[in-house]
């Protein structure tokens, strides 16, 4: 069984997802993990799917008109790996619009070895907001991690928050 | 005490460094107060769908909000029309999440977990004398997101998660 990596991308009408989903279907591939989301009017779908045919032959079968898809195989070792011992977090930025917040504030986390495991930005006007899931390894010294988030965050106009995540585990 | 009418302000949007900066203290029974009380109060009737607003968001970083979330469908408590200087939360449970946008966010809404049933204390503008209001449901959605801005703190900054920040794509889902 072969894990493969399908995006599309196209114009959202009603019928997309059903004609991505019926088509992978009509393929015998089986959806694990999917997203999918708007970007500008457009339809940006990602999905892990597994299956008989490799992900050349998902790409040739796949039939969904007006979208441009594409399908790469993945290494399933890393699908399945175990469950994470970092510490979560959310990280919200917003200030004015301009190039390099994102990798400026990535950045940062990544000399500590944070790991963003999410990230939407929006823009609205002159607004620019960022909100990223971060995991962070347990040994990180978070408050100082704050401080250079906040410098980087005062270089950019932009305010920064950064919260553990509250899990409501019931 | 005569109380000239109001005037609706124009709105701040985001972002805005007095959205961002904590509002200060300010005497209930100040002329000036209260005739801020008064602009916040036109400025909230103003537009039909408005439930409450903060003072910072009409460019007054002073510690001023006002609502009424008897205008909206989902409301359950309801103190009416109410502009209250100096507010303070002293009690807060049943949490919950639910989507809010904000007036001075434009086409943005957010997942933000908040009490549904809260506790305000606070003082009216004009006589000054304190008032307490128990509210719940959608009502303390609205005055914790309106306490919040008195902190600097926008919905944004409560988002839940990445996936948990949405397009306004209709006007029934704020």
């Amino acid at each position: 069984m072969g894990l493969s990596a399908v995006t599309v991308l196209g114009v959202d009408r009603p019928g997309v997802i059903a004609a991505v989903t019926g088509s992978l279907a009509d393929c015998g591939a089986n959806i694990h993990d999917s997203t999918m989301t708007l970007l500008g009017g457009h339809i940006a779908m990602m999905l892990l799917v597994s299956g008989d045919l490799s992900s050349d032959e998902l790409l040739e079968k796949l039939c969904v008109p007006d979208t441009v898809v594409t399908a790469s195989a993945v290494e399933a070792r890393r699908y399945f790996r175990g469950q994470s011992k970092g510490i979560g977090y959310v990280l919200t930025v917003h200030g004015p619009d301009r190039p390099g917040i994102i990798s400026a504030i990535s950045a940062v986390l990544a000399d500590d070895g944070g790991n963003i495991t999410g990230m939407s930005t929006r823009l609205s006007g002159r607004l620019y907001v960022l909100i990223a899931d971060v995991e962070l390894p347990e040994k990180v010294d978070v408050a100082a991690l704050m401080r250079r988030l906040a410098n980087a965050g005062a270089g950019l106009d932009s305010e920064i928050t950064f919260r553990p995540v509250e899990p409501d585990l019931l | 005490m005569n109380v000239r009418p109001g005037t609706a302000r124009a709105l701040l949007g985001a972002p805005h460094p007095v959205l961002s900066s904590p509002a200060e203290q300010v005497d209930p029974t100040a002329p000036e107060v209260v005739a801020a009380a008064a602009d916040l109060l036109a400025t909230l009737r103003d537009e039909p769908a408005r439930t409450g607003l903060a003072a910072p968001q009409i460019g007054l970083s002073w510690r001023l909000i006002a609502f009424d979330a008897g205008r909206h469908p989902r409301s359950r408590s309801s103190a009416g029309e109410l502009v209250m200087v100096n507010p303070r939360l002293t009690g807060a449970s049943r949490w919950d999440r639910g989507r809010e946008g904000c007036a001075s966010i434009a086409g943005l809404l957010g997942d933000v977990r908040r009490a549904s049933r809260i506790t305000v204390h606070g003082r009216l503008p004009g006589t000054g004398k304190p008032v307490t209001i128990e509210a719940d449901a959608f009502e303390a959605r609205c005055i914790q997101h309106q306490l919040d801005h008195l902190d600097g703190v926008l919905f944004l900054d409560r988002v839940s998660g990445a996936l948990s920040l949405h397009r306004r794509l209709h006007t029934c889902d704020a």
